[in-house]
């Protein structure tokens, strides 16, 4: 097995730090051109407590890049796959927008779009220059910015410590609550970060494994 | 932020696969249930060749449905690339040797391919079973009762429709102590199976929905369904067994349209624990829109 086939990329996002900016939404919208309505990265704004005791959270979320993925087993087409690294990924070549992984992912995370869709109706220059159309009809969702991580096989840079080799969301974060590294590498920024503070993952009953951990206690990070 | 992203905080009801998508499930659960009652239908001296025939159109009339629902039509092919772990494509792979047996059944009348599109039929129903099953993301269809309901379903389904046919050939009368017998193995699966969402677990949402189609469900597709089916058998009554088929085929018919469209839910999100903040320890978690099972 190569050193790459023992990565496992996952995210790790404080909540303590997060403030609900949307940066990180906006960042991924700027770095993958999703449509309207489509958010591959999304806050949520959860509130709990009973006056005059409430408390506000805000949790990114979007695709946890499970270990064990049910879109992966439900795709009838194998367009969904899991690398090695631990991305779940879509070929938009093959897949043929059944829906089946929409309804087995737990977390929200895929959509399909249809028809073409513009901020204005119709198109601006940025958008007509971004467009794609292998997305439409298809699943989509975050890709961890696989591009970049991709990128860091060939430049020897980390992801999640260098910035050209780690996902838009991260980089953008503006109160540093989101982090990106390799959890089976002990010395990596996440399993240290991990390993002294307290977290829990997304629905971890259902089995799916995922790669997002949220981290509510411990250690400041 | 639009109320439209914050409200994808609980539990929503999913928009991908609507009345297409249900139809798969519908048309397709009623013709395998035809299929498996074509046996049942030749036993008692009908030409078991019609219910053959309406049952492979009702399942092609499913997966057209379905056809015409998806994002790729073209590309439809590319459904068979995973049976190792896909329901959908075992679903797509055993369509095809239904649609072989049940056709020589039609072509030739042999009991050997009626029969044979018989069992298909049963595997054709549980895969569609198994397809609701493991889409996790949806709480309504991942408990293994959901599996059970829906094979029932569709069976009562095929079994009525044969019963309707108690019009033109009054020799499957006979058929409605089965029907009847369908009937109250469905509501056993039905009650079993919405008894489980509560006890494991469920979104509001979901429950709401199959609470308010509850009770026409259970009078006048299994109580009055179920009489009427018993009724014609035991009075050789044809157009009371007609009746009942036709309420227990509706009946299964919006179901399985309120389990694909209506209660089916997402999974929504969940805090198990609030932040820390300050000097503050964690807060008690939540997870908004869902009816969590009873303590004890």
């Amino acid at each position: 097995m190569s050193a790459t086939a023992q990565k496992r990329y996952v995210m790790a996002i404080d909540l303590r730090r997060c403030v609900g900016c949307q940066t990180c939404t906006a960042a991924c919208k700027n770095a993958n051109a999703t449509p309207p309505g489509v958010q591959w990265r999304r806050v949520l704004d959860i509130e709990t407590g009973d006056f005059p005791d409430v408390q506000r959270t805000f949790m990114p979320v979007g695709c946890m890049h499970c270990a064990n993925p049910p879109c992966m087993h439900v795709c009838p087409t194998t367009a969904t796959k899991l690398r090695a690294d631990g991305l779940v990924t879509i070929d938009y070549d093959i897949c043929i927008g059944c829906a089946n992984c929409v309804m087995a992912c737990p977390y929200d995370a895929r959509s399909i779009q249809h028809v073409a869709k513009y901020a204005y109706g119709t198109p601006m220059k940025s958008e007509e220059a971004r467009f794609d159309a292998e997305r439409l009809g298809v699943a989509t969702k975050c890709t961890f910015c696989k591009d970049r991580i991709d990128l860091a096989a060939l430049t020897g840079q980390t992801p999640g410590v260098d910035p050209e080799v780690t996902p838009a969301c991260v980089n953008s974060c503006i109160s540093d609550a989101m982090h990106f590294g390799d959890i089976n590498d002990p010395n990596s920024n996440v399993s240290k970060m991990l390993g002294r503070t307290e977290h829990f993952r997304m629905h971890e009953e259902l089995g799916t494994d995922p790669s997002i951990y949220y981290i509510v206690d411990g250690e400041e990070t | 932020m639009s109320d439209k992203l914050i409200d994808r905080v609980v539990p929503r009801q999913q928009k991908e696969w609507d009345i297409k998508g249900a139809l798969n499930f519908i048309f397709g659960g009623a013709g395998a249930g035809l299929l498996v009652a074509s046996p049942f239908a030749a036993a008692l001296l009908a030409d078991p060749r019609p219910f053959l025939a309406l049952g492979l159109v009702l399942v092609a009339a499913g997966l057209f449905s379905v056809w015409l629902k998806i994002g790729r039509p073209w590309r439809a092919l590319h459904v068979v690339r995973r049976p190792s772990t896909s329901w959908m494509t075992r679903e797509a792979l055993i369509a095809p040797l239904l649609f072989g047996a049940g056709a020589a059944g039609v072509v030739t009348g042999a009991p050997l391919f009626v029969a044979l599109a018989a069992l298909l039929g049963v595997v054709y129903a549980y895969a569609q079973g198994r397809i609701l099953k493991a889409n996790i993301g949806i709480a309504a269809w991942r408990r293994p009762a959901c599996v059970i309901v829906v094979v029932a379903t569709g069976l009562v389904e095929g079994f009525a429709i044969v019963g309707l046919a108690s019009l033109i050939w009054p020799s499957l009368t006979a058929l409605g102590y089965l029907v009847a017998a369908l009937i109250v193995a469905r509501f056993i699966a039905w009650t079993n199976y919405v008894a489980d969402l509560r006890r494991t677990g469920a979104p509001t949402g979901t429950l709401a929905a199959f609470d308010a189609f509850a009770p026409r469900f259970l009078w006048l597709g299994h109580a009055a369904a179920g009489a009427l089916a018993l009724l014609g058998a035991l009075a050789a009554q044809p157009l009371a067994l007609a009746l009942g088929g036709a309420l227990a085929a509706i009946g299964g018919a919006l179901f399985k349209y309120t389990l694909v469209c209506r209660a089916a839910f997402t999974q929504g999100f969940a805090l198990p624990k609030t932040p820390a903040r300050g000097r503050s320890k964690p807060g008690p978690g939540l997870q908004p829109g869902w009816e969590r099972p009873k303590a004890g």
